[in-house]
C-alpha cells in the first residue's frame, strides 16, 4: 500500500502474511481476484485450464496480506488464501 | 474471513475452504464466467458457517432460475421448488420443524414477480426465515427478458429501445410488507455482504437481503457492460448508508445506488403470535 508519509510505528507493525491458492480447473478467468487484491499480488497469466480459460498467478507472492478478498469475490470457490507459516516467512522476509 | 484461521501447513492445498459445505462432485458450477451468482452463494456458505453450529439445522430452499441452482450446490438438506415458490416451501418447513433455520436462496425473478404474492405474505406473517434475493435486473436463464426489476430506461431482448417501465423498490416492498430486517449489498462487497447475512440469520423474524449481481451474458452485453464495468459501477455508484429511508432507495445507476441496512425491528413472530392467540393456556 502507498503511504503518504510512513506511519511512526510502521516497523513495529506486524503484517500477516499469506499464501494464494488457485484451484486452477475452477476458474473462470472473470479476473476478479485481479482487479481487487489491495495488493496487486495477481495477475493473468499465459496459462489455459483445461476448459480453456486464463488464469490468474501469483506474480508477487511475498506481498500477500492474507486478507482473503480473492477468495470472498470469487464466484468459482477457486482462489483462497492462508496464513503463512513462520518458516515460509524467514526464508522470504 | 470467517473462523480460526488456518496454518498453511495444515490444511489440504487444493481444498477451498468451502468445500465442506458444497457438492463439490457439481462445481465447476454453472454459472456463466463473471456472473455474480457465485460470490453471493459463497457468501451466504461463509455466514452459514459463522452462525450455525448445528449444520443439521440448516436448510436453504431455492425457487427457479440461475440463482434457483443454489440449492442444488449446497452440501445440506435443500430443496429446489417449483417456480416462486420458495418462500411458501420455506413456510412449510419452518412451521413443520421450528428448530430449523431456513435460507431462501433465489433469483429477483422468481421470488418477485412470479412469487411476489409469496413474498410479500410471509413478510406480513413475520415468517422466521431469511430470504436472499440475487437481483441481476432481469431474467438471465432465460435469455435476458426485462423483468420486474429491470432499471428505467435499460435494454433487453424484450425491451430494445430501453425499458418503459420502472422497476420495484425491493427494500421499500420488503420493508413495506413488515420485513423485521432489510438490507442491501453488492457482491463487490463480499464482506459486509456476509456480515449482514450471517446478522440476518441470527434475526427472528423475516429477514431481507437484496444482492446487486452482475449478469454479464444477458444484462450486461445489451447494456455494454462488461462484468468488470459493472464492478467499477458498484464502486464508483454506491454509498453506504444506514438507517436510510426505504423510499429512497430506487435502483438508477444513472444516480446513486444506497447500500447498508435499512430496517431492524422486532416484533412477534408468525408462530409466536400464533400460540400466543390460537393455543390459549
Ligand atoms: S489474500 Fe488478499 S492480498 Fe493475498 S492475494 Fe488474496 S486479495 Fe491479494
Ligand atoms: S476470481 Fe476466481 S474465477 Fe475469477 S479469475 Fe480469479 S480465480 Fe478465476
Ligand atoms: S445468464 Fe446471467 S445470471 Fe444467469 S448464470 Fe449467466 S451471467 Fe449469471
Amino acid at each position: 500500500m502507498a503511504f503518504w508519509r510512513i506511519p511512526l510505528d510502521a516497523e513495529q507493525i506486524d503484517v500477516t502474511r499469506g499464501i494464494v491458492y488457485i484451484i486452477e480447473d475452477r476458474c473462470k478467468g472473470c479476473g476478479y481476484c485481479i482487479e481487487y487484491c489491495p495488493k496487486q499480488v495477481l495477475a493473468f497469466s499465459k496459462k489455459f485450464n483445461k476448459k480453456g480459460y486464463h488464469l490468474p498467478e501469483a506474480v508477487k507472492p511475498d506481498d500477500c496480506v492474507n486478507c482473503h478478498y480473492c477468495e470472498n469475490i470469487c464466484p468459482e470457490f477457486a482462489i483462497y488464501s492462508a496464513e503463512a507459516s513462520p518458516s515460509a516467512e524467514a526464508v522470504s522476509g | 474471513m470467517t473462523g480460526k484461521p488456518k496454518k498453511a501447513a495444515e490444511i489440504n492445498q487444493m481444498a477451498h475452504p468451502l468445500d465442506d459445505l458444497l457438492r463439490t462432485d457439481r462445481i465447476p458450477h454453472i454459472w456463466c464466467p463473471g456472473c455474480g451468482i457465485g460470490t453471493a452463494f459463497s457468501a451466504c456458505l461463509n455466514a452459514i458457517k459463522a452462525s450455525c453450529e448445528d449444520l443439521d439445522k440448516v436448510a436453504m430452499v431455492s425457487g427457479i432460475g440461475c440463482s434457483g441452482r443454489g440449492a442444488g450446490y449446497i452440501k445440506l438438506d435443500s430443496f429446489h421448488t417449483t417456480h416462486g415458490r420458495a418462500i411458501p416451501f420455506a413456510t412449510g418447513l419452518k412451521l413443520g420443524n421450528p428448530e430449523l433455520n431456513v435460507i431462501v436462496f433465489s433469483g429477483d425473478g422468481d421470488l418477485f414477480a412470479i412469487g411476489g404474492n409469496h413474498f410479500i405474505h410471509a413478510a406480513r406473517r413475520n415468517m422466521d426465515i431469511t430470504v436472499i434475493c440475487v437481483n441481476n435486473l432481469n431474467y438471465g436463464m432465460t435469455g435476458g427478458q426485462a423483468a420486474a426489476t429491470t432499471p428505467y430506461n435499460a435494454k433487453t431482448t424484450t425491451t430494445p429501445v430501453g425499458n418503459p417501465e420502472s422497476p420495484f423498490n425491493l427494500p421499500l416492498m420488503a420493508y413495506a410488507s413488515g420485513a423485521t430486517y432489510v438490507a442491501r449489498w453488492t457482491i463487490l462487497h463480499a464482506r459486509d455482504l456476509t456480515l449482514s447475512i450471517q446478522e440476518a440469520i441470527n434475526k427472528k423474524g423475516f429477514s431481507f437481503i437484496e444482492v446487486l449481481s452482475p449478469c454479464p451474458i444477458n444484462y450486461g452485453r445489451r447494456n455494454k457492460e462488461k462484468s468488470l464495468d459493472t464492478l467499477k459501477a458498484y464502486q464508483d455508484k454506491s454509498i453506504i448508508k444506514n438507517n436510510a429511508h426505504p423510499a429512497d432507495l430506487e435502483t438508477d445507476f444513472s444516480k446513486s445506488i444506497v447500500l447498508g441496512k435499512f430496517v431492524d425491528t422486532d416484533r412477534l413472530t408468525c408462530i409466536e403470535s400464533y400460540d400466543k392467540t390460537c393455543r390459549l393456556g
